[in-house]
Formats: structure tokens, C-alpha cells, sequence
């Protein structure tokens, strides 16, 4: 599919270079967010997205401001293409009060409650109940938004996935179900963990529409989502889309990555959503060597303010420590 | 003088949930049999009729999903109000309870609070044996984020609904199973009451018998033997267990030197020893004898009745207690 990806079927070049950009904005992200691991300014878990930019990318085009987001653990792409400033990321990593989170989340907890972000959950399968829920909100309102729940494939697993499958079939709920395949749950393989790695299959014991797509092509992942989408708004009944990506960097930076080989991962390199996706607009002539710098430019202009927006960020006064346990009355 | 009613437990709560119904179009129940069943103890029969079955939800068997719903709704605008069985299917959500519910005003930064209730059966007494049995509402009651409440009365059945849909933040109401039937007189017209404070139910100067929920009525039991023996024996009822009204526990201790602490919940890690410690780290120098305390015995609960009897708090283990202080 990526070799024969349908580059024009989104209109113009304008979106076209704006689904690269967001990409490139979220690989450079990352790329500084594990420097600054490194350098011991982000501690706790740190679970880069890299190689899986065109999930969050596509995914996120078929949404308006009005649908909700819930998300996992590893949240910093899904957070970059909502739309979340970047220097609220990097600064909520840093621990300190301009975070998205105040400096209670982390990397794992990005929250933004303007742009209906309604948080990165760190047990798997947790959020889903969550996106149920948020769904069946918006159907008693009568309001005509869309829940979009990102999961792993070892969310599949637990018996949340299917409950909130489950859920929101029988009481017809708008939930687009998301799976972003990775094909590993932390270090277990899919076909170490499930009995049936056709995630998309699953839906069929609920009756819920269902299909697959491969996540390194961006323009197929919003494609498909935006299918996906319309008919969530359409039918108000939930939808499992399962995008087939793969992670380049290890489960997190405590990972040594052991379970898998490194030709492996050089394979899946080969198909990175970046440059497949650069290559072809090239291919094109839609986009030209100064176009990708003029990108680059700007991204790393825009990370260099994030990061200084987070290192002149004040830390929380400790005083603060209990606030918002309960809410001030 | 307001105008009281006689009622059951089960129908106060009702009465509670009705009155929520009624006024606030964003409340809605839902749990498993809460609508067509009528609720496992009764206490929604009737709503579904009333109200319909957008706003009374029967739920799958999926304990960990419906609490989770309930926290997307609540999230979402509406109020919630969580029916779930009993505390024994309440470990089933767990996960949602103490690691979403909990957390995500705080998480959040204060972004986003979950105005959400939760209502389940707890306690033993009934021969239903080893999983039918718990009383974790202590458990609960460890969680910084929720509060937790535990109506002993039939008033309090139906004032804590409404206390709770006026909480920001995630309320959990714990009802002793054998409540279920106790009649008592309510004023139907009276408004939430205030379930900061705990509750003198006896006065006495002798000694505190602090307890709450299903344990009150053994207690007040006892604390009535205990006149006989002319000891006067006070009574709180804590009526909330997060946040304790520490005030009201060290004041009265303050008066009568001596308390016991009555839980149905096994005695190690209770929430009697967390009174027992708020009582020393307030009332050291007050007390003329240790705090002691009647907890279940430390044994899964077995289904013969008189063993069950014998793992439970009971009139005469209070009375023993206290007298053991003097």
C-alpha cells in the first residue's frame, strides 16, 4: 500500500506537507524528549512513538475539536497532533508547574482539558472504559461528538477491551476504537499473547464494524480514519480500527530490548512513515529539498522554545503538594 | 415540626435516588439488575418505570467497565450514579476506583474532577460465606481522592444520596446489607444533610464506643447493657470514613478516658487502628486505658452459622471490651 499510497486523495499539497510536518514535529520531539532522558532532566518511564508518527498523524485528521481523545502511556504523539504546545509537553516531562499536568503526569499522564484530551492512562486497558463513558455522555446530551481511544495490542488482552466493546455495541455508543498494533506488548509478542492476531476479527463478536490499515502510510491511517470517523457519527455505534505500525525505539528508555532482532527492526526501518512518506511526495514533485529543510527548520525552531519554555518553567511550591486531591470548596 | 414518613432503608435510599432523579436531568443510574430486576436488594424497584431505561441502566456483568463509564460520564457532564452488587464485585473495578477515579483531578493538575456515586451492599451476617461476606470500605477509605460514606440510619440512607450528588469529586456509599430492611422515621423534605460531621447517637461519660454503618446497632445494643452495669457509654457513628471527622472522635474521648472502636472489617491494617492511632496521636494524655478495639475475626467468612457468628462483632464482644478497660 505504501508503495501505491494515495497521495493526492486528500486534496492539496498544503495537507499534504502539513501531515508531514506534524510527523516530523513529533519525531523531533521525541528524539530531543530521550537527549534530555539522557541528560537526566525527564526521568520516570519514558515510552518513545517513534516509527508509529503516522498513526497519531492520520488518526487525528478525522477528528474535530468537539471529539474526545483518550490515549495511553505512550501519548506525546497523539498529544503533538492535537495540538497540545509543545513547551506544555516537554515542561509537564521536566516535572514543572507550566506542564500540561502541573508536574503530577509526566510523560505518561498529558492532559489538556481545551482540546478534549482527556489524559494518558499507564494501566493498559484503562482508558477504554473511560472513552465508553465519555461516549455515553455525549449520547444522553444528545450531542454528535466522536470518542477516539487509543490502545496497544496488549490492551486486546485484558478484559477491558472487550467489556468496553462489548459496552458500546449494546448501547450503541459513538467510540471509535483505535488500535495502534505494534506488534509487541511491552516485549511479548502478538502472536505470543493472542490466539488470534487479526485484532480487527474481534469485532465480529460484537457486531461492530471493523477494518485494518497500515499504520506506516499516513495518508492510508487518515483515510481509514476518517472512514472510521464518519461512520461513529454517522451510525452513533462504535468502530474498531486496528493500525498495524511498529515501535523503532525500545517498549521505554528501561527497555534493552532484547526480545526481538536488530534486523528486524532495520526491516521495519525500511518502511519508516517519515521518509516513505517524504520519498513519495518527492516523487511527485510536491516536495523539494528546501521545502524539507524550511520543515526542519521550523520544527527545530519550534522544540528549541518548547525546551526553554519547560527548563524556565518554576517547579510546583510544595505547599501545593495536596491541591486538587479534592476539589477546593 | 416537618412531617416524617416511616420507611425501610431500602426504600429511603430509593427515596434519595428518586428525589436525584427528579430534580437533576444529568443524574442516571446504572448497574447490574438496577432496572428490570428492581436492584439485588430491591432498592430501585419501581425506577425503571419511572424514569426509563435511558436514566436506569441495567449494566453487563463487567464491574470494571461500567465504573469506568461512569467516570467517562461523569467527565462528560452528567452525574453519575454507580450501583455496584456488593463491595465483593466492587474488587472488579478496582482499577478504575484507585487508579482513574482517585487520581484525575490531581493528575490532571486540577483540569478535570469525576462527580461520580458509587453505591454498593457491604458486610457479612447473612451465611453467604467467604465471598459474599467482606467489609473493605476501609480499603476505600485509604484512598486519598474519594470520600466515603456509610449511612448507619435510615435517614442518613437517603440523605447521603443526595449529599453526595452535591461532592465534586467521587463519593463512595457503603450499605451494610442487613440495613436493608430497618425502618425508621425520614423527612422526606429535608435536604442533604451535612456528612462532614459525625454523630453522637448516645450520650455517655464513661466510655466512646466509636463504629459505624452495620456495626451501630450492636453498639447501641451494648452501650444500653452498659447502663445497666452503670456505665455510660457515647456513641459515634462516624457516618464518613474519608475524610474522619477526627474533631468529633478526640472531643468525646476527651470526656470519657476510654474508647473501643467497633469494625466489621478484620482487625489488622483496619480502620479501627487507624482510629486507634488518630485517638493516640491526639488524645494521648486523655486516656486512662488503651483504646481497644472489636474487629472480625482473622478468617475468611465461614458459612455455619454460628461460626459466622463467632468471626463477627457482636453486643457481648463490646460489652467485654469495655469492661475490660475499667
Amino acid at each position: 500500500m505504501s508503495e501505491t499510497g494515495s497521495v493526492s486523495a486528500f486534496g492539496d499539497r498544503d495537507h499534504l506537507l502539513l501531515l508531514l510536518r506534524e510527523m516530523i514535529r513529533i519525531r523531533r520531539f521525541e528524539e530531543k524528549a530521550a537527549e534530555l532522558y539522557s541528560l537526566g532532566k525527564i526521568r520516570g518511564f519514558l515510552h518513545l512513538y517513534i516509527g508509529e508518527e503516522a498513526v497519531a498523524v492520520g488518526a487525528m485528521q478525522a477528528l474535530t475539536s468537539e471529539d474526545a481523545i483518550v490515549a495511553t502511556y505512550r501519548d506525546h504523539g497523539q498529544a503533538l497532533a492535537r495540538g497540545i504546545p509543545p513547551g506544555s509537553l516537554m515542561a509537564e516531562m521536566f516535572g514543572k508547574a507550566n506542564g500540561c499536568s502541573r508536574g503530577r503526569g509526566g510523560s505518561m499522564h498529558f492532559f489538556d482539558a481545551p482540546r478534549r484530551f482527556y489524559g494518558g492512562y499507564a494501566i493498559v486497558g484503562g482508558g477504554l472504559p473511560i472513552a465508553v463513558g465519555l461516549a455515553l455522555a455525549d449520547k444522553l446530551q444528545n450531542r454528535q461528538r466522536v470518542t477516539a481511544c487509543f490502545f496497544g495490542d496488549g490492551a486486546v488482552a485484558e478484559g477491558e477491551f472487550h467489556e468496553s466493546m462489548n459496552l458500546a455495541a449494546l448501547w450503541g455508543l459513538p467510540v471509535l476504537f483505535l488500535c495502534e498494533n505494534n506488534l509487541y506488548a511491552m516485549g511479548t509478542a502478538l502472536n505470543r499473547h493472542q490466539s488470534q492476531i487479526d485484532i480487527s476479527f474481534k469485532a465480529r463478536a460484537y457486531a461492530i464494524p471493523s477494518d485494518s490499515v497500515d499504520g506506516m502510510d499516513v495518508t492510508a491511517v487518515e483515510e481509514a480514519a476518517r472512514l472510521a470517523v464518519q461512520t461513529v457519527r454517522e451510525s452513533g455505534f462504535p468502530y474498531l480500527l486496528e493500525v498495524r505500525a511498529y515501535r523503532f525505539r525500545a517498549h521505554s528508555m528501561a527497555d534493552p530490548d532484547l526480545y526481538r532482532t536488530k534486523q528486524e527492526i532495520e526491516t521495519w526501518k525500511t518502511r519508516d512513515p517519515i521518509t516513505t512518506f517524504s520519498g513519495r511526495l518527492r516523487g511527485r514533485g510536491l516536495l523539494n529539498e528546501s521545502d524539507l529543510a524550511a520543515i526542519e527548520s521550523a520544527v527545530g525552531a519550534e522544540i528549541a522554545e518548547a525546551v526553554s519554555f519547560a527548563e524556565a518553567g518554576p517547579w510546583e511550591p510544595v505547599s501545593e503538594l495536596t491541591k486538587d486531591v479534592y476539589t477546593a470548596r | 415540626m416537618p412531617a416524617t414518613t416511616k420507611m425501610t432503608y431500602r426504600e429511603a435510599v430509593r427515596s434519595g435516588l428518586r428525589e436525584a432523579l427528579r430534580s437533576d436531568p444529568r443524574v442516571f443510574l446504572m448497574g447490574e439488575d438496577v432496572g428490570r430486576y428492581g436492584g439485588a436488594f430491591a432498592v430501585s424497584m419501581g425506577l425503571l418505570e419511572e424514569f426509563g431505561s435511558e436514566r436506569i441502566r441495567d449494566t453487563p456483568l463487567s464491574e470494571s467497565t461500567f465504573v469506568g463509564a461512569g467516570i467517562g460520564a461523569a467527565l462528560g457532564g452528567m452525574r453519575p450514579i454507580v450501583e455496584i452488587m456488593t463491595v465483593n464485585f466492587s474488587l472488579l473495578a478496582l482499577d478504575q476506583i484507585l487508579n482513574n477515579a482517585a487520581t484525575l483531578r490531581h493528575m490532571s493538575g486540577g483540569q478535570f474532577s469525576v462527580p461520580l456515586v458509587v453505591r454498593m451492599a457491604t458486610g457479612g451476617g447473612r451465611q453467604l460465606a467467604a465471598q459474599h461476606s467482606h467489609s473493605l470500605e476501609g480499603w476505600y477509605a485509604h484512598i486519598p481522592g474519594i470520600k466515603v460514606l456509610a449511612p448507619a440510619t435510615v435517614e442518613d440512607a437517603r440523605g447521603m444520596v443526595l449529599a453526595a450528588l452535591l461532592e465534586p469529586d467521587p463519593v463512595f456509599i457503603f450499605e451494610h446489607a442487613t440495613l436493608y430492611p430497618l425502618e425508621g422515621d425520614v423527612d422526606e423534605s429535608a435536604g442533604p444533610p451535612d456528612i462532614t460531621r459525625a454523630a453522637v447517637r448516645r450520650n455517655g461519660g464513661g466510655v466512646t464506643l466509636i463504629t459505624y454503618g452495620g456495626s451501630l446497632g450492636k453498639t447501641q445494643q451494648a452501650a444500653g447493657q452498659l447502663a445497666l452495669e452503670n456505665i455510660g457509654a457515647e456513641v459515634i457513628d462516624l457516618r464518613t470514613l474519608r475524610p474522619l471527622d477526627t474533631a468529633a472522635i478526640l472531643s468525646s474521648v476527651g470526656k470519657t478516658h476510654r474508647a473501643v472502636v467497633i469494625d466489621e472489617a478484620w482487625r489488622t491494617g483496619s480502620l479501627a487502628a487507624e482510629i486507634s492511632a488518630v485517638i493516640m496521636e491526639g488524645a494521648f494524655d486523655d486516656l486512662d486505658a488503651p483504646v481497644a478495639r472489636v474487629c472480625s475475626e482473622e478468617a475468611p467468612m465461614p458459612y455455619a452459622k454460628h461460626l459466622e457468628e463467632a468471626a463477627l462483632p457482636s453486643a457481648d464482644k463490646i460489652v467485654t471490651a469495655v469492661r475490660s478497660l475499667f
